[in-house]
């Protein structure tokens, strides 16, 4: 039995340690927030933030997560600069299917605790390795300005 | 629910527009059986005497549109309203409802949208493709939130014993005029639910001045809240009490089947719970599953892993040695020969090209694409007391019950097809193999709930692949630079071949999606179809065979204008010729995208005014740098009108930058302009990605791209830094809508090679464009 802290909540699982932490998320503890998108680290669905850091959670194993405060898209309203994310998402109309949304949302919620005020070279950075299939990439690089409070382009 | 609905009375269910007799007796008959479903075919080969119907009345299962099937009030006045179709990003969970909620004079505040489940009798046609979700129910659902606002109106009437003309709806509430007493929505629902729906000729459709929701542009989305803080359900978000979940491992190539394969190091993983074979269907295999090998386990995570465990060996049947590069030799050696079916012909084209002053041609290339929808196809079923319950982000719900009825033997009422959000579409979707590979899982486990995930691999392995295709045009010019013959000549597999053994050419739904309607005014057309077989399953993507259609047409048209050093929009302004209606079955169009050629006839007045705004708005004309470069293409498909024009950098090292994009578009009237606009900016990153990174290949029968390192699509940093949209204004609700999640993709390829030969001078004719800039020359 592991124990993980997740959205500030203590939660035990009964998995192999080598478990990726998306599965663990997704199949044990029931957050499906947390999304598959491609199980290699190549799509940043799944992204989730472990001690503040953006991780890829289907390349992250259980053994790894422990012991570590876990973020998922089910907690990131709790920050405020998660909650100011989500909002400027809502604002600019960003999601089109949204299934990609919560790993762009963890991925400039991360961005943003560290950088206030991103360039867009700072943004493309952060963001390239998140895919969205239904091209809202022009709208996220807006909601990000939105969200650090610096006028959006859309 | 706990509504008190509108809906008591069921004996208006399944009384459509479309008697079921006539379907069902034409899908027994008719060869290509399932193509309906999956098309909207015009009903071809209906009895003489029944006209031919057009639109959403021409779909499997018609329109509906009565109130006590989509609306329900409580008592507390929430207004539920239930959408048919299904949500892939487009915004159809916000679009429908906001037009039923604004001829219904509903607060949307305290508007529910409710998802129905696929029961085509009930609902009408649920079939989410082809771009006709608002175009074929913006006037049904009008209808029918005005009759509910009028029986409101009438049970208040009632109440009050005043004549009905004393009272008006406005605003969740109806209004005594005379003395202004109101009674709310909640109040009236009951006795508002006892009264006939109003005969169609009594409604009173609001005027379009008076609209509160349609035609404005607003963000807000119905799923956007729980989409930002992951409380949405998609297909693969579904979880049921003592849920188990499964992978397949299936066959690679078309047609394989498991020869034999060994579990036993499969269930050693820690996790796995059962190791069975699936029948697969043999081709053509339309909708239902290819077979395979199905792990379950106690997570995602164990199937996987006991499928990497398993040891398979496949017999791999005749598309063994598919390889998409000798087949890429055979379809440019099929199109550069004369010949081949002939699907368009005015004038004489041979003699006249024999004949012309001038004479120009290029081929071009188009690759398979996969799909690759973000979520990858996953459902989850169960079967319980003999009826099988499914959860799938499907755009054909009712397809989907229909297979899973047949594959598991069970009449259609003993499967229910419930529909989540689905983490994109693209055309993937609407088929249901997926669907029913749960059905059968959850049946093997003795009818225990089972969600079957697809894992990236299999979405790219195994998907429906966009057709691959090979194209030559030859052009005739007079003297003056006038085009006088057009020769187009295209070999590409067809997507009948998944419902009908080895078909060799395209259907009308192909020709007509940017082939053989070409609307440009030359005296002289053959368009040429020559065989091409498919060795893989072909399936709609996005936009479909329009995609290369329009690369090639539309480049080719610039380069005919760039070999006479004439400007691009002049030349291809004064090729459309003046203003005019054409009839598509004047030029050999006559599926016309299902929608009457008369109602629909191709404008090239619209397309003018397109291609004169996107220019104009991109200040076409303007000098570039060296290595920058404006490019154009315009195209019809889906009734809509499209024209773009990308800006390129182009760096010394063949990095490419597009620092804006602009799109006109003229889809008619708009519902929701906002998730016009979302659509267009979308499609044109999809386009990017198939003009110039995305291609599936094939070696010895079996796709080569594992995941997004090798299947790539546009990152953020390649996307487009500014796409902007320009709507051309409708000048009323009563002209008919056009499609808008599809036309957005064709304009792109072609607009982006003509800027880069603007920048470069290098003309790019084989997608994806890769490494050609960097390469030599």
């Amino acid at each position: 039995m592991t124990t993980l802290q997740i959205n500030g909540k203590s939660m035990n699982v009964d998995a192999p340690a080598e478990t990726p932490m998306l599965w663990v998320l997704r199949d044990h503890l029931g957050l499906t927030g947390t999304k598959f998108g491609c199980g290699m680290a190549l799509c940043g669905a799944c992204t989730v933030h472990l001690d503040g850091e953006p991780v890829r959670s289907c390349q992250t194993p259980l053994s790894v997560a422990a012991g570590k405060k876990i973020t998922t898209i089910e907690g990131v309203g709790a920050t405020r600069v998660g909650k100011a994310v989500q909002n400027a998402w809502l604002a600019i109309g960003v999601p089109q299917c949204g299934y990609c949304q919560a790993g762009q949302i963890m991925s400039a919620a991360a961005l943003l605790q560290k950088t206030p005020k991103p360039s867009d070279t700072e943004i493309e950075g952060a963001m390239s390795g998140n895919l969205c299939r239904c091209g809202t990439y022009t709208r996220i690089r807006s909601a990000i300005k939105v969200a650090a409070g610096m006028k959006g382009d859309a | 629910m706990d509504l008190h609905s509108l809906i008591t009375s069921r004996s208006d269910a399944g009384s459509g527009t479309n008697s079921g007799t006539t379907r069902r007796s034409f899908l027994k008959t008719a060869p290509l059986a399932g193509l309906v479903l999956g098309v909207g075919l015009p009903r071809f080969g209906l009895a003489a005497e029944e006209p031919q119907k057009y639109g959403g009345d021409g779909m499997p299962h018609g329109l509906q549109e009565s109130p006590k099937i989509f609306v329900a009030i409580a008592p507390d006045g929430t207004v539920s309203i239930v959408v048919n179709r299904s949500e892939m990003g487009q915004g159809i969970r916000t679009s429908l409802p906001r037009i039923v909620a604004d001829e219904l004079e509903a607060d949307y505040k305290r508007v529910r949208v409710v998802q129905a489940p696929g029961d085509e009798a009930k609902y009408g046609n649920q079939d989410t493709d082809g771009s006709r979700s608002t175009r074929h129910w913006f006037e049904p659902m009008r209808r029918c939130g005005a009759s509910a606002r009028q029986m409101l109106e009438q049970a208040a009437a009632n109440q009050w014993k005043v004549p009905l003309e004393q009272v008006e709806a406005r605003n969740h509430e109806v209004v005594d005029k005379k003395s202004g007493r109101k009674l709310g929505y909640g109040a009236l629902a009951v006795a508002a639910a006892k009264l006939e729906v109003p005969p169609r000729a009594s409604l009173k459709l609001k005027n379009p001045s008076a609209f509160r929701y349609i035609g404005k542009d607003d963000p807000t989305l119905t799923d956007g809240p729980v989409i930002v803080n992951g409380k949405s359900q998609y297909g693969i978000d579904t979880r049921l009490p003592g849920m188990l979940y499964a992978v397949v491992a299936r066959p690679p190539v078309l047609g394989g089947k498991v020869k034999s394969f060994d579990a036993a190091d499969a269930m050693k993983v820690r996790g796995v719970v059962k190791v069975f074979a699936i029948d697969g269907t043999p081709p053509p295999s339309e909708f239902q599953p290819v077979g395979g090998v199905v792990v379950v386990g106690k997570d995602t995570w164990a199937a996987i892993q006991g499928r990497n465990a398993l040891k398979i060996v496949w017999d791999d049947g005749p598309h063994g040695s598919y390889d998409s590069a000798s087949f890429r030799a055979e379809l440019e050696a099929a199109v550069k020969k004369p010949g081949g079916k002939v699907v368009r012909n005015d004038g004489d084209a041979y003699t006249a090209l024999a004949g012309a002053a001038k004479k120009l041609e290029a081929d071009y290339y188009v690759p398979h694409y996969a799909h690759a929808t973000m979520e990858c196809p996953a459902a989850t079923a169960r079967i319980v007391n003999g009826k099988c319950e499914v959860w799938a982000p499907s755009q054909s719900p009712q397809a989907a019950r229909e297979r899973v009825a047949k594959r598991l033997n069970l009449t259609e009422d003993k499967v229910t097809v419930n529909v989540t959000l689905l983490g994109g579409g693209f055309g993937r979707k609407s088929k249901a193999d997926f669907v029913v590979e749960a059905a059968l899982a959850s049946k093997e486990m003795g009818g225990a709930p089972v969600k079957l995930t697809w894992t990236r691999e299999d979405d790219l392995h195994n998907d429906y692949f966009h057709t691959v295709s090979a194209q030559h045009l030859e052009a005739g010019l007079d003297s003056s630079g006038k085009v006088v013959a057009w020769l187009h000549r295209s070999a590409e597999p067809t997507i009948l071949s998944i419902f009908a053994p080895d078909p060799k050419t395209l259907a009308p739904f192909e020709l007509g999606l940017g082939l053989t309607g070409m609307p440009y005014q030359i005296p002289n057309v053959r368009i040429e179809n020559p065989e091409a077989v498919a060795h893989t399953r072909i399936g709609w993507l996005r936009s479909v065979n329009n995609i290369q259609h329009a690369f090639a047409a539309q480049s080719f048209i610039a380069e005919i204008a760039q070999a006479q050093g004439k400007d691009h929009r002049d030349y291809l302004l004064e090729l459309l010729g003046p203003d005019r209606n054409i009839d598509p079955r004047k030029i050999s169009e006559p599926w016309n995208h299902g929608e009457s050629p008369e109602r629909y006839p191709i404008s090239t007045g619209r397309l003018r005014k397109v291609i004169e705004r996107v220019t104009k708005e991109a200040n076409w004309g303007r000098k570039l740098p060296k290595g920058q470069g404006l490019g154009l293409a315009a195209h019809y498909s889906f009734v809509t009108y499209m024209a773009a024009v990308i800006e390129v950098s182009v760096a010394p090292n063949g990095e490419l930058t597009i620092p804006r994009v602009d799109v006109a578009v003229d889809c008619g009237p708009m519902v929701n302009p906002d998730r016009v606009r979302s659509q267009i900016e979308g499609a044109c990153v999809m386009g990017l990605s198939q003009a110039v990174v995305s291609e599936i290949t094939f070696k010895n029968g079996r796709a080569e791209q594992d995941n997004f390192h090798q299947f790539e699509i546009v990152r953020m940093n390649a996307a487009p830094k500014r796409i902007v949209v320009h709507f051309i204004p409708s000048d009323s609700y009563d002209m008919p809508l056009g499609g808008v999640g599809e036309p957005g993709v064709p304009v792109v390829a072609p607009a982006l090679m003509n800027a880069i030969h603007a920048a470069t001078g290098k003309r790019i004719r084989r997608l994806p464009l890769r490494d050609q800039l960097s390469a030599p020359v």
